[in-house]
Parts: structure tokens; C-alpha cells; sequence
């Protein structure tokens, strides 16, 4: 008990302290790509410092709500992420990290980050936050439509159960699980306001969605809401690692030779992860946002194939 | 390993049928191309894991031909052909992309609905390579009947034939001799598409064959 808390405890603050790094690596990779210097992987670091040092500004028209969203936003993010095994699969909240309920807590951060967009009253506010609502009434179905995919295959939606199961068994290549993979990139594209549904680069650009959202904020709240992004782009890519590359993380009451393989392993996989977002972005250009509809639409169509596909093998 | 390699198979059979939907989802002639010839490359290297799981020499040569002429030289000549006819801007559709996927949803699971009590006493891999095969070849089917431009419906006849030899490679036992015949029949084909293109497009200044049914009195 106390081992699961300690590990708990221990992931808590790994997610807080990765996650701007993370940021910054996807950012310098992507200036190297485009041969510009960049700047240094630690930037965001020091960014949400000197954020959180700034007197916050508020509109003379913002209510409660616009105050409190950064608290509300920051605290759900970082309990989802509290939720996904990273370095180790025992966690003493492991029975509550479901996969369902990560999905509602990120969309009820996402709820209250759009009430917010729109509390000030400003045109932007409100165009991001309509624009957010449509990507995420979009990427959620298909979030979970991959979601059942995996628990048909595992038989369980608890996410330290699936990643047991793929670990244990002899799953192999399966037809579905490439599917869900390419969906759940898809989404997790989409739903961290990446390249081929927004630009996480701009600042006052027609296009921009998320940027449009929280234009309003300043100081301490600005800093609480980029840290929230950078932990939910974290988040998304331990949840890939966790569901389809799970190999080398601590099983329960493991050594702390095996915790620290773990941890290893799982820094190493959020690099390759970062620098491979990093290469897609600057692949492909960012698409209109009506076409957003067809992209997220597509990865719907992904999981949905998925589960056809599991009841074609599972009828025999 | 062995199974492995059966994995990898079921598992290149299966990224042949999200490369057909990519196909319905592709809005630009040269994205269309460039799809096709990743169907013809990806079905390459199934019909050699095939060949290799079953240890049949002549699915290599099958292999061979679906990597040199549908991987290479009909994409390379459809660029051409585009380039030359100038057409290259963008996919007319009669429907809208989203409907189409849906409707390949649908076909995809009534692929799976007719192969399930054929194949009721067969392996349950091979049951699913079958419906994976069918259902290319009616997505194949789906993309010639919803693309208004020829050169899109030509794309559509080649990965309907792409699924043809998927289903084929998968059960043992086809002749070398059909297996050559019907790749050469394909490229035959293809020549006369492409000489009945350059006639359309002289004719009617278009490649768009909705001005062909009002040629034919069929006017709406």
C-alpha cells in the first residue's frame, strides 16, 4: 500500500516536471527540422516562471468563472495524467484509471476552458470556443470508438489491465490494434491542438483555435493553462507508450532495479515520441478547419473498423 | 516466427483496406496516384508474405509484377497522362467525402456479413483475409461509381483488381498461368483506358464522363 502511494506520489510529480520539457523538445526539434537554432529545450521552464511572477489582468467584464478556470483546468489535466501508468503499472489509483473516465476529465476540462473563452465576451474568445466544441464533439466519438476496441480485445476498460494484457499475452500483430493505434494518433493530433487541425505556433491568426480560447489570459493563469497543455500533450503520448508499446514498465512490487529500467524506458519513449511529432508537423501543412471534420471522421471510421473486425474473429 | 510471418500477412491485408479508404478520402489527382501505387506496394509485400507462409515460389513472381506494374509503371504513366491532359487540380465527387466513407462502412460490413457463413469451418484468419479482400474489391467498386472524372474511375478499376489478387493469394492452389494472364489482361486494359481517355478528351474537352450521358441523350 504504501509502495503504491510512494509510486503514485513519484508519477505525480514526474508528469509535472516532464511535461514542459516535452514541450520544449518537440519545439526545438521542430526549429532544428527548419534549421533555425531554437530555443533551448528548458525555455518552457523558464517561460512558466516568469508567468507566474506577472501580475494577472483581468477584464473588467470577467465573472468567477473566468478565475477559476485555470484551477479547474490545470487540477483535471493533471489528475488524468496522475491516472495513465507511465514508468510502473502499480499505481495506488490504478483501480480508478479507466480509460472512460480520463476521456470525461479532459472533456470536462475542455468544457470549462471553452465557458471561459466565452465569459469575457470578446470575438475571438468566441470563435475558439466554437471551433473547440466542434473538434471535440468530433474527436471524442472517435476517442471512444477506440476506446471499445481495446476493451473488447483485453476484456477490461482499466488501463493497467490492458497494458497487463498486452504484456502477457501472446496478442502478435493484430488488424485492430494497428487500427485503434492509427485512430488514437489521429485524435490525440486533433484534441492537442497539433498541426493538422491547429497551429500550436501562432498568435492572432484567423485559424487558430486554442490560442483564440485563452487569448484573454494573463500572468498566473496563462501559466497554469500552458502547463495544463504541455501535461495533456504528455498524457496523450504515455497513454500510446502505455496501450502499445507497455514493454519495460515496473510491474506491481517490483525492485527498484525494475522502477528505475522503468523510468528510463519510459523518458526514452517520450523522446522518440516528441521527436516523431516533431517530423510530422513539419511534414504536413495545416488543413482548413472544415476539412477537420473528415480528418477526425476518419479516425472514427478507424476504430470503428476496429470493433467490426474483433467481432469477425471473436464469432469463431 | 512462423506465426509471426501469418500476423504480418493478416496484418498487410488489413492496411490494404484503409489504403482504399484512403483513396475515397484523397481530394487531389496526385494524392489519388500516389495512393494507388502505396495499394499496388502494400499488396507486393502481402502477396510475398503469402508466398513465404506457403511456401510458393510462383506468388513471388505475382509479387514481382503487382510491385513493377502496379507499383510503378501505371502510376508513373497516370501522372503522365494527367500531366499531359492538364487535369491535375482537383477530384469532382458526386457525393460528399464523408457520405462515401460511410457508405464504405457499410460495405465493408456487408463484405464481412457474406464471408462469415461461407467460411463457417475455415481458420478464423482466413475467414477474415476473405471479408478484408472483398471488401477492397467493393470499396474498388464504391470509388468507380461515386468519381465523375475518368482518370479516377481508371484508379478505382485497379484496386478492385489489387483485391481480386489479394483474395487469390490468400487461397492455395492458383495457377501461375491465370495469375499472368489477369495481370496482363489488367495492363491491356489499362492501355485501352488510356487511348479512350485522349479520344474523350479530344472529343469533349473534358474527362469529366457526366457530358458523355448527355451525349448519350441520357440528359437529367
Amino acid at each position: 500500500m504504501s509502495a503504491d502511494l510512494a509510486v503514485q506520489a513519484a508519477q505525480m510529480a514526474l508528469v509535472l516536471l516532464l511535461a514542459p520539457a516535452l514541450t520544449g523538445l518537440v519545439r526545438k526539434t521542430k526549429a532544428r527540422l527548419t534549421r533555425r537554432r531554437g530555443a533551448p529545450v528548458v525555455q518552457p521552464y523558464r517561460d512558466l516562471l516568469r508567468l507566474l511572477r506577472k501580475e494577472a489582468v483581468l477584464a473588467a467584464n470577467a465573472s468567477w468563472l473566468f478565475r477559476v478556470t485555470p484551477y479547474l483546468v490545470f487540477a483535471a489535466v493533471w489528475v488524468a495524467a496522475a491516472l495513465v501508468p507511465t514508468f510502473a503499472i502499480g499505481l495506488l489509483l490504478g483501480p480508478a484509471a479507466d480509460v472512460i473516465a480520463i476521456v470525461a476529465l479532459l472533456g470536462s476540462a475542455r468544457f470549462f476552458l471553452a465557458l471561459a473563452g466565452l465569459d469575457v465576451g470578446t470575438s475571438f474568445g468566441g470563435i475558439g470556443s466554437s471551433r473547440e466544441m466542434m473538434i471535440a464533439s468530433l474527436a471524442e466519438p472517435a476517442m471512444l470508438m477506440i476506446v471499445f476496441t481495446l476493451s473488447l480485445l483485453a476484456g477490461t476498460t482499466s488501463l493497467a489491465s490492458i497494458a497487463d494484457f498486452i504484456l502477457g499475452h501472446d496478442v502478435g500483430l493484430r488488424v485492430s490494434l494497428g487500427l485503434a493505434l492509427a485512430g488514437l494518433v489521429m485524435v490525440a493530433l486533433a484534441e492537442n491542438a497539433r498541426i493538422p487541425v491547429d497551429n500550436p505556433a501562432t498568435h492572432l491568426e484567423l485559424t487558430m483555435v486554442h490560442e483564440a480560447m485563452v487569448l484573454e489570459y494573463s500572468g498566473r493563469h496563462l501559466a497554469l493553462i500552458e502547463a495544463a497543455a504541455a501535461v495533456k500533450l504528455l498524457l496523450y503520448l504515455s497513454l500510446l507508450a502505455c496501450l502499445f508499446v507497455p514493454w519495460g514498465m515496473a510491474g506491481p512490487g517490483a525492485g527498484a532495479a525494475a522502477y528505475a529500467l522503468g523510468l528510463a524506458g519510459y523518458v526514452g519513449k517520450l523522446a522518440v515520441g516528441g521527436v516523431l511529432l516533431a517530423l510530422v508537423e513539419t511534414g504536413i501543412a495545416k488543413m482548413r478547419v472544415f476539412r477537420v471534420s473528415e480528418f477526425l471522421g476518419g479516425a472514427l471510421l478507424l476504430g470503428l473498423l476496429g470493433t467490426l473486425l474483433l467481432f469477425v474473429s471473436r464469432s469463431f | 516466427m512462423h506465426g509471426l510471418l501469418f500476423d504480418l500477412a493478416h496484418l498487410l491485408a488489413g492496411m490494404m483496406l484503409v489504403i482504399s479508404f484512403m483513396l475515397l478520402y484523397q481530394r487531389a489527382m496526385f494524392g489519388v496516384l500516389n495512393t494507388f501505387a502505396l495499394h499496388a506496394m502494400v499488396l507486393a509485400a502481402a502477396v510475398a508474405c503469402q508466398a513465404l507462409l506457403q511456401d510458393a515460389p510462383h506468388l513471388y513472381i505475382t509479387a514481382g509484377i503487382a510491385f513493377a506494374f502496379k507499383g510503378l509503371f501505371i502510376p508513373l504513366a497516370l501522372h503522365r497522362i494527367v500531366q499531359r491532359l492538364e487535369i491535375h487540380r482537383s477530384v469532382e465527387t458526386v457525393i460528399g467525402v464523408g457520405p462515401t466513407m460511410l457508405a464504405g462502412v457499410g460495405l465493408v460490413a456487408l463484405a464481412v456479413l457474406v464471408v462469415l457463413p461461407v467460411t463457417a469451418r475455415s481458420a478464423p484468419l482466413a475467414a477474415e483475409d476473405l471479408a478484408f479482400a472483398l471488401s477492397v474489391i467493393l470499396l474498388g467498386l464504391l470509388m468507380m461509381i461515386t468519381r465523375r472524372n475518368a482518370v479516377t474511375q481508371v484508379v478505382g478499376f485497379m484496386s478492385l483488381e489489387n483485391g481480386l489478387i489479394l483474395a487469390a493469394a490468400g487461397v492455395k492452389g492458383m495457377p501461375l498461368v491465370v495469375e499472368i494472364s489477369v495481370a496482363f489482361s489488367v495492363l491491356i486494359a489499362f492501355i485501352v483506358f488510356g487511348v479512350f481517355l485522349f479520344r474523350i478528351r479530344e472529343r469533349f474537352d473534358t474527362l469529366d464522363v457526366h457530358y458523355l450521358e448527355n451525349f448519350r441523350g441520357e440528359r437529367r
